[in-house]
């Protein structure tokens, strides 16, 4: 028998431990992603005899599909309305929380429980609500003296509306990660800013602001990308939020997923959905890294 | 005296805040409780609450097996989850090895594929497979995760080294080393991630209406999706069927709320 020195042995079970879960990594994750490269070159199908190689076909395609360029508009519609909204009242309300001493807890807790509930029931939930003749939100309006608004149902107001359902539920995903932030600031920072004179803005300007920056990079880059909550890849939300067809009405809520959804499993369409997919990828990839570039500075004092 | 208008300030907006966020699984709970006749009245509470919903729901349609296959799909994806995260993990903060760099590559550089685009192959995968609409297509996708992995990682790299070289004095072997030495002291870190990983599955919506073709198969978001449609002007049904789905959750969330916020935040800003 061999008699291994301990770091040979350390190494062999290090291999034999991540055997199994490095075939899962390459065979579930990797390879899939390359696989949907290769098929966005394919006239696809889901048996090899019925494909043809049409090389950048697909892409060429999409330049001519107004459908597509309605849903890369309302996509980033989605991100301009939805990622600021998250940020500012993500922020205002950790301002808040971390104002008060008492209950501080249970506001958390509340401002963050829409998110652990399934964003499916949330949206039916809502749609139901905001039902243009017998929904809570116009009663509401009407005993505050405002007219009706036909929310889901107007090409102008369903984009809109879509956005502030998602907020509404990720908000406190973004109050959380802001709270964190504040806690972890100092006390001695703010302290000294007293002591110098320091109006409450230039507290806030110069210490608050600088110190939160890794949190901001975060929130900002979960918010536009991260899975399931990022604006630029909302699915379930328009889905389920409607009263007539999903990404309506007139295709003002419809978004490049859902529109990938609807290419390649209601029309398989594969190899063109594909094609879409890997736009939006190398798209979100960009805005993310631009993000991160942009906002992360080190801050030293 | 303006420290103490400021705190007055910050109850008031929190307060006002509160309301939209709670009101809206107020209503649904009630309007829930509603006979048919009464789901379009103004008032709020229901003036004969009754369950003949939930009786429906439960007895009339598929909504048992529904909440049944979430059930099984997501105890199954958390017990893999557990192990095989906090194995990689493992051996990722405390066993070198050459090549250690080219793993966490590797997993890490699947963090940013998004699951739109993985949905395709899958499908090609499950439909080349055999494993379209059943429970292994639905959960296998799932059964380990990068987020996971680097989770455990973060909770296994701060346990001091001493600590196992002295269980391998003791001629622990390194498997046990790992599951009775290590893991009993990460046990915040497993609670977080089992939690977030069953959240997560319970709400998952896009993959399980790809895989799963027959109604005996959708899981929980995927059936209410349907039946919400179908019965349309049911406000009654579509919000008790909500209701069954988002109370457990918020259950969870209200019994473990400490281990899931602190999870959320570890996983966020690290």
């Amino acid at each position: 028998m061999v008699r291994l020195t301990l770091s040979a042995r350390k190494a062999l079970w290090a291999y034999i431990f991540l055997a199994l879960p490095l075939l899962f990594f390459i065979g579930i994750r990797i390879i899939p992603t390359l696989q949907a490269f290769q098929m966005s070159l394919y006239d696809w199908h889901v048996q090899p005899e019925a494909r043809t190689f049409v090389g950048l076909g697909n892409y060429e395609r999409m330049l001519a599909d107004q459908r597509l360029h309605q849903a890369f508009r309302n996509t980033l519609w989605y991100g301009l309305l939805g990622v600021p909204a998250q940020l500012i009242l993500g922020l205002a309300f950790a301002l808040l929380l971390h104002s008060i001493r008492r209950f501080r807890g249970f506001f958390r807790a509340v401002f963050f429980a829409p998110y652990v509930a399934p964003a499916v029931a949330v949206s039916w939930v809502w749609s139901l609500l905001l039902s243009p003749h017998l929904g809570i939100v116009n009663q509401v309006l009407h005993w505050l003296g405002l007219p009706p608004q036909p929310f889901l149902t107007s090409p102008q107001q369903a984009l809109p509306t879509v956005t502030a359902v998602v907020v509404w539920q990720f908000v406190g995903f973004h109050i959380l990660l802001f709270l964190a932030g504040l806690e972890s600031i100092p006390r001695l920072y703010y302290e000294a800013a007293q002591i110098d004179g320091a109006s409450r803005w230039v507290t806030f300007r110069y210490i608050t602001l600088p110190l939160l920056n890794p949190t901001i990079v975060v929130s900002l880059v979960m918010a536009t990308a991260a899975p399931s909550i990022g604006m630029l890849q909302l699915f379930t939300h328009v889905m389920n939020l409607k009263f007539n067809d999903p990404g309506g009405p007139l295709g003002s809520t419809l978004t490049v997923v859902l529109y990938t959804y609807q290419r390649a499993f209601q029309a398989y369409d594969m190899g063109y959905a594909a094609a879409i997919v890997v736009v939006l990828f190398v798209i979100l990839l960009i805005i993310s890294l631009i993000q991160i570039r942009l906002t992360s500075r080190e801050v030293e004092y | 005296m303006r420290a103490r208008a400021v705190t007055v300030f910050s109850y008031a907006v929190l307060i006002l805040g509160v309301v939209p966020m709670v009101f809206p699984f107020v209503w649904m709970v009630l309007t829930s409780l509603k006979p048919f006749r009464e789901i379009f009245s103004l008032s709020l509470v229901p003036s004969e609450p009754t369950l003949a919903n939930y009786v429906l729901l439960f007895s009339r349609t598929m909504f048992p097996r529904w909440f049944f296959n979430s059930l099984l799909v997501g105890g199954i994806t958390v017990a893999s989850v557990l192990v095989f995260d906090s194995l990689v993990g493992y051996t990722l903060a405390k066993l070198p090895f050459p090549g250690k760099r080219i793993v966490f590559v590797l997993i890490l550089s699947t963090l940013f594929v998004p699951t739109e685009m993985l949905v395709l192959p899958w499908y090609q995968m499950s439909a080349q497979y055999g494993w379209l609409d059943t429970y292994w297509g639905i959960l296998f996708p799932g059964l380990m995760t990068a987020f996971g992995v680097f989770l455990m990682r973060q909770a296994f790299s701060t346990l001091p080294d001493e600590l196992l070289d002295a269980g391998r004095i003791d001629g622990l072997s390194e498997f046990g080393l790992f599951w009775r030495v290590a893991l009993p002291l990460v046990k915040p870190s497993l609670s977080a991630l089992a939690i977030l990983t069953f959240i997560g599955n319970w709400n998952a919506y896009l993959w399980p209406l790809i895989v799963t073709e027959s109604q005996a198969m959708y899981t929980l978001p995927v059936g209410i999706s349907l039946f919400s449609g179908e019965v349309g002007a049911q406000w009654n049904l579509i919000t008790a069927a909500s209701t069954v789905a988002v109370v457990p959750m918020l259950i969870v969330f209200i019994i473990f709320q400490r281990q899931i916020l602190e999870g959320v935040v570890r996983a966020g800003l690290k």
